[in-house]
């Protein structure tokens, strides 16, 4: 055989961050989930027009325990990604104590929202707005599980030393689907808690 | 001891080297080829394997669907027949729809699409192999499901568009809905996955120098049709969610008291519209890649054609309402809709003049599966005049509920997706088998089947304008609806002639065909380049694109650049393909591509556990069936160093 050719540039093996096919199919996965917020939010609104205001059980709901723990979950987000730049700079444990402190917030505000779930006067199976109201909050918390046993997986391989400065995706993706699930939270929060407040006054 | 993590290798400049014989097919042979057996067989994770499981399984289903409504014809040939009651009416026309929509329409093309994409964009792989074993098991698991419930007297029975508040636990209290319900969401899953693996599929996996506007159009069609499926399916499966909570755990979503029946509507069609395009719009693509090889000619317009394909769908999400039409909605929200309804038809001609331009303008080739594309034509425009007139409000008034609308969705569902199908059958069968299909045989195919779809399904709208109400078990003889069925009837038996006639077709050829080799219709598109039916690994070297049509470039001369298709990049240290960047398709990523692996299967068995446990409220049964999903997942997500040890075999 002849003297052997090559591409005019190196490729990297397996995905790295942005380039890899799993963060794009983590954007995919985001899409679709965002999608079913959208309906459910849809159809809180479709019911809300349909009734009018007296379909809300308490007209101004409390603010009380959901803002902090709406607080708590946006700044996990910020906690999240100083733990990935620790990955980025191979600052191992800078990565271990960011993915723990932000699974630590995640536990505490599913604790707060039992509390929430606890405080209200109403029941699943008491009117349309209650099981609307436990079926988004139930769903959203359950996205949030989901998004801890992922931290989970991601916190044990960076213990296992998985991650380094240039190879660390399953970081990046797994720090993705977190935002979302917080940003998920902001416009559920903003629809369930906030709107009722405008939408009362006017 | 684990490998450390310094024996990953971390970039490469890969080879280009000249196919040369067994050279490199023979090493790529060895590692991409699936383990003969059971095993094999459940845990491959080969595209062209997975893609024949959903052409197959997805066949079986329309026969079923097939055999349902031969069934209900019997029934309504005459008037006041009585081989059916009311209720087993009820089952069979609710699984009738069911089947057709949801477990053929939609899943024969995702087999089509599942074999072809790599082959046609010169990869050698999905991008998500284990996935697209997952959507296929899921599938199977969905469908084995809505069945089991069919079977047993426990099927579906309020139509496949289940209204509530028929649907509610207090006029169907039985298990049927709810195994209508979970059944729809299992199948949600499958369809979601599968739509990701075609979204990145599309976006990183293509050969290089194959631009955004050189992929062949029945990419654009199932790519947008993934993108729908994406942004749609979570509506249904919500839908479906709430009547299950309603039912089983006393929520107030869809009851007559406190809840808002008709939000049913708005969820399933805010879904189903969408869902109508993407099941014709990759149908569309195969008639856009297929028929121009018959007409000795590129497709005139293809980028009118692949911009009216996401116009279409864009469109499509705004139109529901024209379901809605006799629910008693606002004027101003009836005005929107059914403007919208009338201007999707100019994306949807845009197709029609192009085909029509391309045989109009080519020197066409007489074979069996031009005849169905070309039919296929004729068909969508009669389905799409019918639908244009339901668009418009009034007509809407006094159509919907008839037969009229049962004629239009027919002439749009098997004019634009079965005719489509089938002739795609005539044409990449060769591809898949090495065979060709008859084509004497197939000529009494082709006319059996287009007569009698034509005299079944034509006079529905004569008898809807006659005012038979749709859904309805038998009729009296009085009303003079008689001889109009009974020549549906009769159609409807022309056209399972035609079918069957299909099935022996292949059953015949599959032994006897006519070698194909591999082009045989010297067709311009990639996967003719490739051995029929395709190794394994599909392209020994990754080709590189340089236009549309790589295959006829000599013929064509538009450009002294040539594809190169017997060199290219050598990727063998395990499998591996190649990923491009989104748009212009430049090489910028080497994918190690999964082995194939038991984890898709045992995941659906956990998944399927827990779906059949919820039906019956067994919730341990379900935890159980969570955990094996769970351990799936953990098993597919273990990192895997595959290159530590692939080092040494590279010279």
């Amino acid at each position: 055989m002849s003297e052997a050719v090559y591409l005019d540039r190196d490729l990297p093996v397996a995905g790295l961050k942005r380039n890899s096919v799993g963060w794009w199919g983590m954007l995919c996965l985001i899409a679709t989930e965002s999608s079913l917020f959208a309906y459910l939010l849809f159809s809180y609104a479709y019911f809300a027009v349909r009734f009018g205001p007296r379909w809300l059980p308490v007209a101004h709901p409390s603010l009380r325990l959901s803002l902090p723990d709406t607080i708590i979950l946006l700044s996990s987000s910020a906690v999240i990604w100083w733990a990935e730049q620790g990955a980025k700079s191979g600052k191992r444990s800078q990565h271990l104590i960011g993915t723990a402190v932000t699974m630590a917030m995640g536990v505490i505000f599913l604790i707060i929202q039992a509390l929430e779930w606890k405080s209200k006067t109403f029941g699943l199976r008491s009117g349309s707005y209650g099981s609307l109201y436990f079926t988004i909050t139930g769903l959203h918390m359950a996205h949030v599980v989901v998004g801890l046993i992922i931290l989970g997986v991601v916190f044990a391989w960076s213990v296992a030393g998985d991650f380094t400065p240039r190879r660390h995706t399953p970081v990046l993706i797994s720090s993705t689907y977190w935002h979302f699930v917080d940003v998920v939270w902001l416009v559920v929060f903003t629809t369930l808690y906030i709107a009722p407040y405008i939408w009362a006054s006017s | 001891m684990r490998p450390a993590v310094t024996a990953w290798e971390d970039a490469r400049r890969p080879r280009i080297v000249k196919v040369d014989g067994d050279f490199p097919g023979a090493r790529l042979e060895k590692m991409w080829e699936t383990a003969p057996g059971l095993a094999g067989w459940i845990s491959s994770v080969d595209h062209k394997e997975i893609g024949k499981r959903y052409i197959i399984t997805a066949f079986v289903f329309l026969i079923l669907g097939g055999l349902e409504a031969m069934v209900m014809r019997w029934q309504l040939g005459g008037p006041n027949q009585r081989l059916l009651s009311p209720e087993q009416y009820d089952q069979l026309f609710t699984i009738h729809g069911v089947t057709m929509i949801f477990l053929y329409s939609s899943p024969i093309l995702t087999g089509f699409s599942n074999y072809l994409w790599p082959l046609l964009l010169g990869s050698r792989d999905m991008a998500f192999p284990r996935l697209n074993a997952l959507s296929y098991w899921i599938y199977l698991a969905a469908g084995l499901f809505i069945y089991a419930g069919f079977v047993t007297g426990n099927g579906p029975n309020d139509g496949w568009f289940n209204y509530v508040p028929y649907a509610s636990k207090a006029y169907d209290p039985g298990i049927n809905i709810d195994v209508y319900a979970l059944g729809l969401i299992l199948l949600g899953i499958s369809t979601t996955v599968g739509s990701a693996n075609f979204v990145v599929t599309f976006l990183r996996t293509r050969a290089p120098g194959m631009s955004i506007n050189r992929v062949p159009i029945l990419c654009w069609g199932t790519l947008t049709a993934s993108v729908a499926n994406l942004l749609a399916v979570p509506s249904v499966s919500l839908a479906f969610f709430l009547l299950w909570m309603d039912r089983q755990f006393g929520t107030q979503f869809f009851t007559t008291s406190q809840g808002q029946p008709l939000i049913w509507q708005h969820l399933f069609w805010m879904f189903g519209h969408p869902w109508v395009y993407a099941i014709v719009l990759p149908a569309m693509g195969m008639v856009s890649d297929a028929l121009p090889t018959f007409c000795r000619r590129p497709l005139v317009g293809y980028t009118p054609v692949a911009l009216a394909t996401v116009a279409t769908m864009a469109l499509g999400f705004g139109v529901w309402v024209h379901h809605m039409f006799a629910t008693g909605l606002p004027s101003l929200a009836l005005s929107f809709f059914s403007g919208a309804s009338l201007i999707i038809t100019i994306p949807s001609a845009v197709a029609v003049f192009a085909w029509t331009a391309t045989i109009w303008t080519g020197r066409p080739v007489i074979r069996t599966a031009f005849l169905f594309f070309a039919s296929m034509i004729v068909l969508f425009v009669i389905g799409g005049v019918s639908g244009v007139m339901t668009g418009s409000t009034p007509i809407d008034w006094q159509l919907t509920q008839t037969y009229f609308v049962v004629a239009h969705i027919h002439y749009v569902l098997i004019g634009i997706n079965v005719f489509p199908v089938v002739g795609a059958f005539y044409y990449w069968f060769p591809k898949m088998t090495g065979r060709l299909l008859s084509e004497g045989l197939g000529r009494w195919n082709f006319w059996t089947m287009f007569v009698g779809f034509n005299l079944g399904f034509f006079p529905m709208h004569i008898a809807g304008l006659m005012g038979m109400p749709r859904r309805i078990y038998t009729y009296a003889p009085g009303m003079g609806w008689g001889p109009v069925n009974l020549v549906i009837s009769l159609g409807a038996l022309l056209f399972a002639i035609g079918v069957l006639l299909f099935l022996i077709n292949i059953a015949v050829s599959l032994k006897r065909g006519r070698v194909a080799g591999p082009n045989p219709w010297s067709a311009p598109t990639l996967e003719w380049s490739v051995p029929s039916p395709p190794p394994p690994y599909n392209f020994a070297v990754i080709p590189t694109i340089e236009s549309r049509h790589p295959l006829w470039e000599d013929w064509l001369d538009e450009s002294p650049a040539r594809s190169r298709l017997t060199e290219g990049l050598l990727l063998d240290r395990g499998r591996e393909t190649l990923a491009t960047t989104p748009l212009d398709a430049e090489p910028n990523l080497i994918l190690e591509m999964p082995a194939d692996s038991f984890a898709p299967f045992i995941l659906t068995c956990g998944l399927s556990m827990g779906f059949v446990a919820a039906l019956f409220h067994l919730w341990w049964v379900a935890a159980l069936g969570a955990v094996i999903l769970i351990g799936a997942l953990i098993d597919w997500f273990w990192p895997r160093r595959v290159h530590a040890d692939m080092e040494a075999a590279d010279v």
